[in-house]
């Protein structure tokens, strides 16, 4: 391979406009293009660095498109049965209190088969972080309906559409949460350009602040895009879901603190 | 707290032996007859006494999940149940053998299928030592005859399930449970503050992660594993076979029975002694591991073995390979909850030897 002349020179550090977090590893990640995964998975490493929290981080990954998350970021992880994250990570936060302990998990996952420990766990006040990602499908069986598919989309078992007539209607997992005391800090997010990563970035870093004062359950959807499910470009995607799943699953901040705590946090540059 | 000796239900020694025991975390679901376990560890605060962790789950299925997470993290953690809400962790038991997690499930066992009923049964004697979910694997599994077992199964149970690194289970029924016998307790032991080196505990800069999953894609390593898996039972099966006998000695006549029924087989042994029939029993303690020499080697010394069981003929299959036909082999149980009389097992062993 041909050495291209100058490089050390050109990466200083003042040039520098992107280093990959050291908590990713180097795995070539499995996602299709265009996928909201793998901008997620590089912000929640970022966020672990920064606050020096990869020693004290213990992550849930589940059964879904992220199942093999824990190949990706370098902490200590436990892959849990469909849906049953947010059991596993009760359990894990109850016995080591002082961890930093979150769940990732995708609609099909949080929102069908895992609705009652969702719901359950977030009604407990279970002192974790559920992140959330949304993008309407089922991506790893390939493209079935989800919980989360809008009405009238297609999929591959709701092939002219969905019905809600004889299909039901799409759960709103982060409104219904959102009503329960035992959350705290309920937000939808997204990752598809670079100001709303920032945003989703600084959701995460609450989240882990928040963590550290006991209050509650933090839970953040991330509406994302499913490129290859959808059959779309990513471009075609990302607009389809500005113009679609936006309408449907409105970004913002679902719950807040009453009062903002005071964190006391060192916070990191890249917000 | 000092070795105590105490009048108490099955259940409530289950419970006084688990905070004994050093145990860190108890996740459950009430179901009878076994309630009295969580409502006793829920009085009891362990988390007062001993930092011992204790919640009531929203279901069996979480229930377990919660043991998987905090096995996971190397804890001594437990859970217990009775057979409907067994067959609901069944998804859970397949994960945590497949990821090798140890843990104590107790299955306070009822009578089935389905909602059946709540008397006491052994009609989930092959959910238990078959594997019950999905998949090549085995849980260890343990049978107490009485009250004092359930509470001594309790430590043994975590010994055995950290030292193989496999889901342990005491398999009880009704009976054993709500009965009240009076109990040697051992001393409070502390519970450990060491973690196991595949324990989540966060990644520290002188290890790799660790990962607690039971995923491989690659068939050819997923053999690997399950070879591995296949080793490790093997390995059980050599050391950790536990049974009694009991009058075996001059045996023309051979009882083979669990729990309850080996309780009520005992009686049986001594009525038909006294009718002067040669009758012994072997009691199996471990059901998987099963005693398979022991009774093979009883079987080339009597005319004839009968498997007592309150099932419609589950453990009685066990006998049959063990003995390998060096004797006849039959079954005689109640099942939907009804426990069998000494009289009616003497009976019946009188009625299989005119026909012999």
């Amino acid at each position: 391979m041909k050495e291209v002349t100058g490089l050390k020179e050109i990466i200083k550090p003042e040039n520098l406009a992107y280093r990959k977090s050291n908590i990713l590893t180097d795995e070539i990640m499995h996602y299709c293009p265009g996928c909201g995964h793998s901008t997620t998975h590089r912000i929640l490493a970022e966020i672990i660095e920064e606050e020096g929290l990869q020693q004290d981080s213990i992550g849930v990954s589940p059964v879904g498109c992220s199942v093999f998350l824990y190949n990706y970021i370098d902490i200590d992880w436990q892959e849990a049965a469909h849906g049953r994250a947010p059991a596993l990570a009760t359990a894990i936060k109850r016995l080591l209190p002082e961890k930093f302990v979150f769940t990732y998990q995708g609609d099909g996952d949080l929102a069908a088969i895992g609705t009652a420990e969702t719901i359950h766990t977030c009604n407990r006040g279970e002192n974790i972080l559920i992140i959330f990602i949304n993008n309407g499908i089922y991506g790893m069986t390939g493209g079935q309906m989800a919980p989360t598919t809008l009405p009238g989309m297609k999929s591959s078992t709701s092939p002219f559409g969905r019905d809600v007539k004889s299909m039901g209607n799409p759960l709103k997992m982060t409104d219904l949460v959102a009503t329960l005391p035992g959350t705290y800090y309920v937000t939808r997010q997204s990752v598809h350009t670079p100001a709303n990563v920032k945003k989703t970035k600084k959701a995460i870093r609450k989240a882990v602040q928040y963590q550290k004062l006991n209050r509650g359950t933090c839970f953040i959807e991330v509406v994302s895009n499913c490129p290859s499910g959808w059959k779309m470009t990513p471009t075609q995607a990302n607009k389809w879901m500005e113009e679609n799943m936006f309408p449907f699953y409105p970004l913002g901040d679902l719950k807040i603190p009453s009062e903002e705590p005071d964190l006391n946090s060192k916070t990191g540059k890249n917000d | 707290m000092e070795r105590e000796l105490r009048l108490m239900k099955g259940n409530e020694a289950v419970a006084e032996a688990a905070i004994r025991a050093g145990a860190d975390g108890y996740f459950g679901y009430p179901i009878t007859p076994q309630s009295e376990i969580i409502e006793y560890l829920m009085e009891a605060d362990p988390y007062q006494r001993t930092g011992m962790v204790v919640l009531q789950a929203e279901s069996e299925l979480a229930a377990i999940n919660m043991v998987y997470g905090g096995a996971g993290c190397g804890k001594k953690v437990m859970t217990t149940s009775s057979s409907p809400g067994i067959s609901l962790m069944q998804e859970g038991l397949t994960y945590i053998a497949g990821a090798e997690l140890p843990c104590l499930i107790v299955n306070v066992a009822r009578g089935g299928p389905g909602l059946g009923t709540i008397q006491p049964s052994q009609s989930d004697y092959f959910q238990s030592v078959k594997g019950g979910g999905h998949g090549d694997y085995h849980l260890i599994v343990l049978a107490p005859a009485s009250v004092q077992e359930m509470a001594d199964f309790v430590e043994l149970g975590f010994d055995l399930a950290f030292k193989y690194r496999n889901p342990a289970m005491i398999l009880s029924d009704g009976a054993i449970g709500q009965m009240m016998e009076k109990v040697w307790l051992g001393p409070q032991k502390e519970r450990s503050t060491a973690s196991p080196a595949w324990a989540t505990t966060g990644k520290t800069p002188d290890r790799k992660r660790n990962i607690i999953t039971s995923l491989e894609l690659d068939p050819n390593r997923q053999e690997i594993f399950n070879l591995k898996l296949v080793d490790k039972y093997n390995e059980i099966r050599k050391n950790e076979v536990r049974y009694e006998e009991f009058q075996c000695d001059d045996a023309e006549y051979l009882f083979v029975a669990y729990g309850t029924c080996a309780r009520v087989c005992q009686k049986s042994v001594e009525l038909a002694r006294e009718q002067g029939l040669k009758v012994g029993l072997l009691r199996p303690i471990t059901l998987f591991p099963f005693p398979v020499d022991p009774i093979n080697n009883l079987a080339g010394r009597v005319k004839l073995i009968l498997a007592v069981e309150m099932s419609a003929g589950q453990m009685v299959e066990d006998v049959r390979l063990a003995v390998n036909g060096k004797a006849p082999v039959h079954y005689y149980g109640r099942i939907g909850g009804m426990i069998p009389t000494p009289d009616e097992v003497v009976e019946n062993l009188k009625k299989l030897i005119t026909e012999l």
